[in-house]
């Protein structure tokens, strides 16, 4: 029964790294760092870092993206599947919405930049003719003291997270049908998604939810790229005091990870807070019996809504496949003078082997994911057990800010002689990895019609041809996704891969933050596309592999 | 599923077992004195250098350097590109924590300044080892001192001088007609093109030098600035300095509500023609961006006429290294006249060279004089007096002072 080992191994996985490092960051901010000379507990990191100057315009700014990110990303999911649910447009909003889930933050990141700066790619459409500008507008856009970019950077990523979340929960809370009785008793299609579907849906959203805000409360490679910087977020500020060269200054960077973390919980704290007095207020709407809301208003703005993020999307791409083949482009031309190819010609031989390991490290881990996914859910049908509230705990590496544990993982990789190396970068990449490998394919698997796998055993397969011969098989395309996220997920990780591959371990995303220091737009172009590339291969293969394998089979490839 | 349980304390075993073992072979130091020993233990080694990764046209110049080690030496580089050399730092002192005094991940770092001056402080630091590469012998400290002095610390051969930097402005249009030549006519100038100047954001090298710069000019005796920093007369040196800033802020760039985070960032903006007037630490820095098509052929630079400063970087060894003998040949390579003179072309990365055209050969000299100058580059004439680091305490402290007048509103 080695299925049995699936969810305590999953567990170790996932918290082992947490807690550890959370403990090794937890000891120098009360000043515990014997390398450091600190030998004894005291609270001079916590006035140091309470002195700082900076510090409350950070938290406020942090928080403020957070809740942003989080309400508008909520808000914009929740308009496009009320306007759209039921809809033959819905399919080709999900087709849109899907391919941005696997692009990388800092790749969106870079291309949003090119786009709404004031030299960007609007303010060239716009210029001269309309503007007047002959030189980019004095407007600060890009790093804006209230991280409004940041934010807008970020909501573009979360609507389709939170939009795949939902069309996950959708058949869980069995909306189709009260949505349909809801239409059919006169309510219009906004109001019956809003005082239907959406009261029994957002407890299944709750935690990605809370993901959102605990990353956007958190996130540290967007925010290099888009962010404020005079001051930072409070995680770009914690990461600027570690790497600080006055070495005492690292006892306050693990105080400010602590505080991160403690920022992060106690706005948690507050949305759950919020949330029962939104629906207490929800509620109260709901048993009033109104048909309507916003109907017109909302027709419309779905629509709009959905064009402009494939729009800001598209020209984010292009801005970056433009200035990676430009050889001089000067404001306020809207087209490169003239194109060269040289710097691809030159980025991809240093890139080549950059791209293998990446390739290597990200379809080693989502493999390793999808085992241990795997594992623990044969364990669940076998036993016939339902899927435990312990699950949950898959959202601790989610929601507890990376910075306030990695620095902690990293100097106990270094111990256990794992850092520096694919294997230990590995490891730590499989701790965000694997939650989304497993939501993503707990909901097939739990679909899964289990007559097929009882049908199986009556005909005299033992429980392990059962899910070899036949669960498995027709599972393919499902086992697929979650694969290509897991490996999108790796490809996309940056505080893990510089922490614990200690530079070593270079991955297009390190290489592309790491060139976003030298700015040269080109070369940036260059790695953000390699960047944005790699995910969309996996999902190609997990499109593709099915169409291939079960030609002569419809329903599976159809699925 | 009892065998698979009786596999569990091996695999602990296995787990505590390659925790332990690793770190057990005893590595001798190498000797400086017995070069031909080092050069023997070197070959085959792969040296990891880390260095600041945001100059295209030195990650160039690294890899030629890698291809030179390992035809000549058998020594293969890797270059792990740094945002910011503090990276490093914090690696080496997290190796120290975990108790890695062997086999480091870091065998070469290119430093200078606070950061050198932090590693030298907590003895992160291999050597002395600087004065005995065979090399060193062409390096002239006796005649510039700040070869064996990074910020005012002393060196004392524990990192070995690389390459020379100074401080030096670069413009388009409206700031060259006439140049600013001070501090001061800079800020007149800066009122008059609101916008279109900015300098970087001083948690950069690059932004604190620029601080240091006005505070040179300004301070009422620059003599004190190379005594270590103290609360007592702190605000009274610094008053000048930050009612400048004060004076400047409005007519900085976005009014001074954000600021580049590098040069290569502040390159950019004047790329895009955001803004007219911006400065460098490598005096080629303009050449080399007009030369790859990123600034336009109008560009061209400028120093103050009182002088701008300068300073060493230079090369030091983390006292854990795992291949010192690699990184020692490394050192040595870069400082051979060859090395130093590839390094020095415009067209490449600039940086000038820390040799002393006095004890090179004819054949060695002839390779610096050979040199194109592009069209934005100064010569040494021109380029002027070099102004001397203060002492590093003032850099942190004014940067902290900066952060708390201009991000603490």
């Amino acid at each position: 029964m080695i299925f049995r080992f699936g969810p305590p191994l999953l567990i170790a996985v996932l918290l082992l790294p947490v807690l550890a490092g959370l403990t090794a960051t937890l000891l120098p901010a009360f000043g515990y760092w014997p390398a450091l000379g600190g030998t004894h507990f005291t609270l001079d990191p916590w006035r140091a870092l309470l002195a700082l100057p900076s510090l409350r315009r950070s938290i406020g700014v942090s928080l403020f993206v957070g809740f942003v990110t989080t309400v508008f990303s909520l808000g914009a999911v929740t308009v496009l599947l009320a306007a759209f649910m039921g809809t033959r447009l819905f399919a080709l909003v999900k087709r849109l919405l899907s391919p941005l889930l696997s692009v990388p933050y800092v790749a969106l990141a870079f291309g949003l930049a090119f786009v709404i700066a004031p030299s960007g790619l609007i303010f060239r459409l716009l210029s001269p003719w309309a503007t007047g500008l002959e030189r980019p507008p004095d407007l600060l856009i890009i790093n804006d003291p209230y991280g409004l970019s940041l934010a807008c950077g970020l909501v573009l990523k979360e609507i389709p997270f939170l939009f795949l979340m939902m069309l996950a929960a959708l058949p869980q809370v069995d909306a189709v049908r009260a949505f349909t009785s809801a239409r059919t008793l006169g309510y219009r299609r906004v109001a019956a998604f809003a005082k239907v579907v959406m009261p029994r849906l957002y407890p299944q959203l709750r935690l990605p939810v809370l993901a959102v805000l605990a990353y956007g409360l958190s996130v540290v490679d967007a925010a290099l790229v888009l962010g404020p910087n005079t001051p930072p977020t409070l995680a770009v500020a914690v990461l600027r005091l570690a790497e600080d060269p006055d070495l005492a200054l690292h006892f306050e960077a693990s105080a400010a990870a602590v505080l991160q973390l403690a920022v992060v919980l106690w706005a948690i704290g507050l949305w759950l807070v919020l949330e029962r007095l939104a629906g207490f207020a929800w509620r109260q709407w709901v048993i009033g019996g109104g048909r309507f809301f916003c109907e017109a208003a909302i027709s419309v703005m779905a629509p709009l809504l959905a064009l402009a993020i494939a729009a800001l999307v598209a020209l984010a791409f292009a801005s970056l496949l433009l200035w990676s083949v430009a050889a001089n482009w000067r404001f306020p031309e809207i087209w490169p003078q003239a194109f060269t190819f040289d710097i691809w010609r030159r980025e991809l031989a240093v890139a080549l082997p950059i791209v293998l390991r990446t390739l290597l490290l990200g379809t080693g881990v989502a493999g390793a994911a999808l085992m241990i996914t795997i594992l623990c859910l044969e364990n669940e049908t076998r036993r016939g057990i339902a899927p435990g509230l312990a699950f949950n705990l898959i959202y601790i590496p989610l929601l507890v800010p990376q910075i306030a544990f990695l620095t902690g993982a990293a100097s106990l990789m270094i111990a256990l002689k794992l850092d520096g190396n694919g294997f230990g970068v590995g490891l730590v990449h499989l701790v965000f990895v694997l939650p989304y490998v497993f939501m993503s394919l707990s909901a097939a698997w739990r679909d899964y019609d289990p007559r097929y796998r009882a049908t199986a055993l009556l005909l005299g397969a033992s429980p392990w041809r059962a899910l070899w011969a036949v669960r498995l098989p027709m599972l393919t395309r499902a086992i697929l996704i979650a694969g290509a996220l897991g490996f999108a997920i790796s490809v996309s990780q940056y505080l893990a891969t510089l922490l614990v591959g200690g530079g070593r371990v270079a991955t297009v995303t390190t290489e592309a933050v790491g060139l976003a220091a030298g700015a040269d737009r080109r070369v940036v172009g260059v790695f953000a596309l390699i960047q944005a590339t790699l995910p969309f291969l996996g999902f190609a293969v997990s499109l593709i592999l099915p169409a291939l394998l079960f030609r002569h089979r419809r329903a599976l490839r159809e699925t | 599923m009892k065998p698979h349980l009786k596999l569990l304390p091996f695999f602990l075993g296995f787990l505590a077992f390659a925790a332990v073992a690793g770190g057990r072979a005893q590595e001798a130091s190498p000797d400086l004195k017995n070069w031909p020993a080092i050069l023997e233990k070197g070959r085959g080694q792969t040296v990891y250098w880390y260095a600041w990764g945001g100059s295209q046209a030195l990650n160039d110049y690294i890899a030629w350097a890698g291809e030179e080690m390992r035809s000549r030496y058998g020594v293969s580089v890797v270059e792990v590109k740094l945002t910011d050399t503090a990276e490093a730092v914090t690696r080496v002192l997290a190796e120290k924590s975990a108790g890695r005094n062997e086999g480091g991940a870091v065998d070469l770092v290119w430093i200078n300044g606070p950061n050198f001056a932090s590693m030298k402080e907590n003895h992160l630091l291999f050597g002395p080892f600087a004065e005995d590469l065979p090399n060193f012998r062409y390096v002239d400290a006796a005649t510039n001192p700040s070869l064996r002095s990074d910020f005012t610390i002393p060196t004392e051969g524990f990192e070995a001088p690389w390459s020379l930097a100074q401080i030096v402005f670069y413009g388009d249009g409206a700031a060259l007609s006439p140049h600013p030549g001070s501090a001061l006519s800079l800020l007149d100038w800066a009122k008059a093109h609101p916008g279109r100047f900015v300098y970087p954001n001083p948690s950069n090298f690059l932004g604190a030098t620029f601080l240091k710069q006005v505070l040179i000019e300004l301070t009422p005796d620059a003599a004190r600035l190379q005594q270590p920093a103290d609360d007592l007369d702190f605000d009274k040196v610094t008053a000048p300095l930050f009612a400048y800033l004060d004076a400047l802020r409005p007519h900085l760039w976005r009014q001074g509500r954000a600021y580049p985070l590098n040069s290569a960032a502040l390159r950019t903006l004047m790329a895009d023609g955001e803004i007219d007037l911006a400065l460098s630490f490598n005096p080629a820095e303009a050449s080399s961006a007009i030369a790859r098509g990123e600034l336009p052929m109008s560009v061209r630079s400028f120093v103050f006429d009182k002088g701008t400063i300068g300073n060493a970087s230079f090369l030091a060894i983390p006292y854990n290294a795992a291949h010192k003998e690699g990184a020692l040949l490394l050192c040595d390579f870069l400082l051979s006249p060859e090395a130093q003179a590839k390094k020095q072309n415009p067209a490449g990365y600039g940086g000038l060279t820390v040799l002393s055209m006095r004890k090179l050969s004819a054949v060695d000299r002839a390779r610096f004089e050979a040199l194109p100058r592009g069209v934005a580059t100064l010569s040494t004439e021109e380029l002027g007096p070099v102004l001397p680091e203060p002492h590093p305490s003032w850099m942190t402290r004014i940067v902290t002072a900066w952060q708390r007048r201009y991000e603490g509103q």
